[in-house]
């Protein structure tokens, strides 16, 4: 379909957003109607409630955290920059981007994709994985099902594994460390269609 | 126009992708196994959270409610701006095209369509009135039966409405309920006119009001006072009371309580699953490319919805009629409900959904988010179990 040019003029900062995270006209234009659609008050910005309004999010166990990854410390509001930036962090991996030595890390990379998924563990932001945190992760993907014996025993397990520097936390290294082998790629990416 | 239409009806409609991402249909399980194909049994690792993160995020790009309750997107432009979201300009002759569409519908479709709207329900108020003068009988029943037909059918023609019927074999009969899937007011007309039905509601005021008292005096519907409709065995005892009476029409009900967008069925509620007579399944599929019928009822009224019937191309439809089902031994009402709506999904073409429709309005239950949770500590704690037993 021709002339998209005139509705991308309508979404604010849409070249510095496509620079920057790499998505197409055609998807800015989609997140765009996904933004405002979400946005049922039409205010602009997004509060964590239209997130949480979200069906499947709400019925997702670890659906707080991944809204609570939208907000920066101490704002309540989400822009549309901020939506499709931390967005972003879920496209697939450009594998045949020049490695320019001066430009900064693609959103994308797979070393940005393991700091978001760091996050949604380290609450504090502290840098480490404590083993309070881990306990609540699990508790959370596992509610009522397991108890609380086996949860800290696969929490101690874990961090056995992982801890390296037997400082009893793991920090952001050791998490990259034991997650060498996985595939990140595929597993924290999303294919977005046209 | 109407033959073409009615010919390609035959086709089972094809479904529609209104999605931006690729959803892939893996499993919990199947995540799991794969992450632990290094050979270790699976235990928790740290990158099971991807896969929650995943999903997580991929609701929040494209979720499957949310898309339900607001008309669909058609892969083709049909002339009508209202179904194409990303509409601009594209090229002059294309307007040109649009713009002569626009004058045929609104200067010679629309009024001729309105002056037949007012007949059919004008015709409806003063003939049910005049039969509810004769006396309770064979004669009144064969009147009213005749007069709700005509002016039913009226309407159908006022919106222009093809419909194709499919195995009338099935047809409800006496002392039975009807369930069909909910996309719009208008399925009461379709399926009005191809037979005779008792109607359930809520009582009205205005003109809504004024058809109703007319159409009860010729033959019985279920109305209900506001107040009536909070009390539950009230509205069962109605009902059923109303089926046991075989001399009266079967009943019509719309299970999902809500008008969905015809790409799917969502959760039926159980109230008139548990009365314990024959149901009578009915699936409605309407072809968007006409006109679509959904109404949004956030979006439009009443008036400006029925406005935006009468001045699309068509409303082509087709109606399924399967064979009865009764509740089976040992199953409840519930999964009863679940099965009439899967062989109403299937029959559409629509897909199955076990997501309520009150959801446009309501919260998540708790209850789903625990089936997540089962989920995955079966497939960690179970295998566990497995390795120390070994």
């Amino acid at each position: 379909m021709g002339s998209t040019s005139s509705t991308l003029l309508k979404i604010p900062n849409a070249e510095v957003l496509m620079q920057e995270t790499g998505f197409s006209p055609a998807h800015i234009i989609r997140l765009h109607d996904r933004f405002k659609a979400l946005d049922k008050e039409g205010r602009g910005y997004l509060c964590p409630q239209d997130f949480g309004a979200i069906k499947e999010l709400a019925m997702n166990p670890i659906g707080d955290r991944i809204i609570g990854a939208f907000f920066s410390p101490g704002k309540e509001t989400v822009d549309f920059s901020t939506f499709v930036k931390i967005l972003a962090h879920f496209r697939p991996v450009d594998k045949d981007r020049p490695k320019e030595p001066n430009s900064p890390e693609p959103i994308n990379s797979r070393s940005n994709k393991l700091k978001f998924a760091f996050q949604l563990y380290d609450q504090d932001k502290d840098g480490k994985i404590s083993r309070d945190e881990l306990l609540k992760v699990l508790r959370a993907m596992l509610g009522m099902q397991v108890t609380e014996e086996q949860l800290e025993s696969i929490a101690d397990r874990t961090i056995q594994e992982a801890d390296l520097d037997r400082d009893e936390a793991i920090s952001f290294e050791e998490f990259r460390k034991s997650l060498e082998k996985v595939n990140i790629d595929h597993k924290m990416s999303i294919r977005f269609l046209r | 126009m109407e033959r073409g239409a009615k010919e390609k009806n035959q086709h089972l409609y094809k479904p529609y992708s209104n999605g931006i991402i690729a959803k892939e249909p893996v499993s919990l399980e199947q995540e799991i196994q794969e992450m632990r194909r290094g050979g270790a049994e699976p235990e928790f690792d740290m990158s099971d959270i991807f896969y929650f993160c995943r999903r997580g995020v991929e609701s929040i790009v494209d979720d499957e409610v949310t898309k339900r309750f607001t008309a669909e997107e058609l892969e083709s432009w049909n002339l009508l701006t209202r179904s194409n979201y990303n509409f601009h300009h594209i090229s002059t002759r294309l307007t040109a095209l649009w713009g002569v569409g626009v004058l045929i519908r609104y200067g010679i479709l629309l009024p001729l369509r309105v002056t037949l709207a007012f007949t059919g329900v004008g015709l409806l108020v003063v003939l049910t009135s005049v039969v509810g003068l004769f006396p309770n009988g064979r004669i009144k029943n064969y009147l009213s039966d005749k007069v709700h037909l005509m002016c039913y059918r009226i309407c159908v023609r006022a919106l222009t409405a093809i419909i194709t019927y499919h195995d009338s074999e099935n047809k409800p009969k006496n002392g039975g309920i009807c369930v069909a899937n909910h996309t719009s007011p208008i399925d009461v007309i379709i399926l009005a006119s191809d037979g005779c039905y008792a109607m359930v509601g809520q009582v009205h005021g205005g003109l809504m009001g004024v058809i109703q008292r007319a159409m009860v005096k010729a033959c019985p519907h279920i109305w209900f006072e506001r107040s009536e409709v909070k009390d539950r065995h009230l509205v069962a005892k109605r009902l059923s009371d109303h089926v046991a009476d075989e001399s009266k029409l079967p009943i019509l009900i719309f299970p999902e309580g809500t008008c969905i967008n015809n790409t799917s069925v969502m959760m039926f509620k159980k109230g008139s699953f548990e009365i314990g007579c024959k149901v009578y399944p009915v699936a409605i599929k309407y072809d968007p490319r006409f006109g679509d019928a959904f109404w949004n009822s956030s979006k439009f009224g009443m008036v400006n919805y029925l406005l935006h019937m009468m001045s699309s191309w068509a409303i082509v439809c087709s109606v399924w009629y399967l064979p009865p089902m009764s509740r089976m031994e040992g199953e409840d009402a519930v999964q009863f409900a679940n099965r009439v709506k899967a062989a109403i999904a299937r029959k559409g073409g629509l897909a199955d959904l076990l997501w309520d429709g009150g959801l446009k309005r309501g919260k998540v239950k708790e209850v789903f988010k625990e089936e997540q949770q089962k989920l995955y500590s079966k497939v960690l704690v179970g295998s566990s179990e497995d390795r120390s037993r070994s």
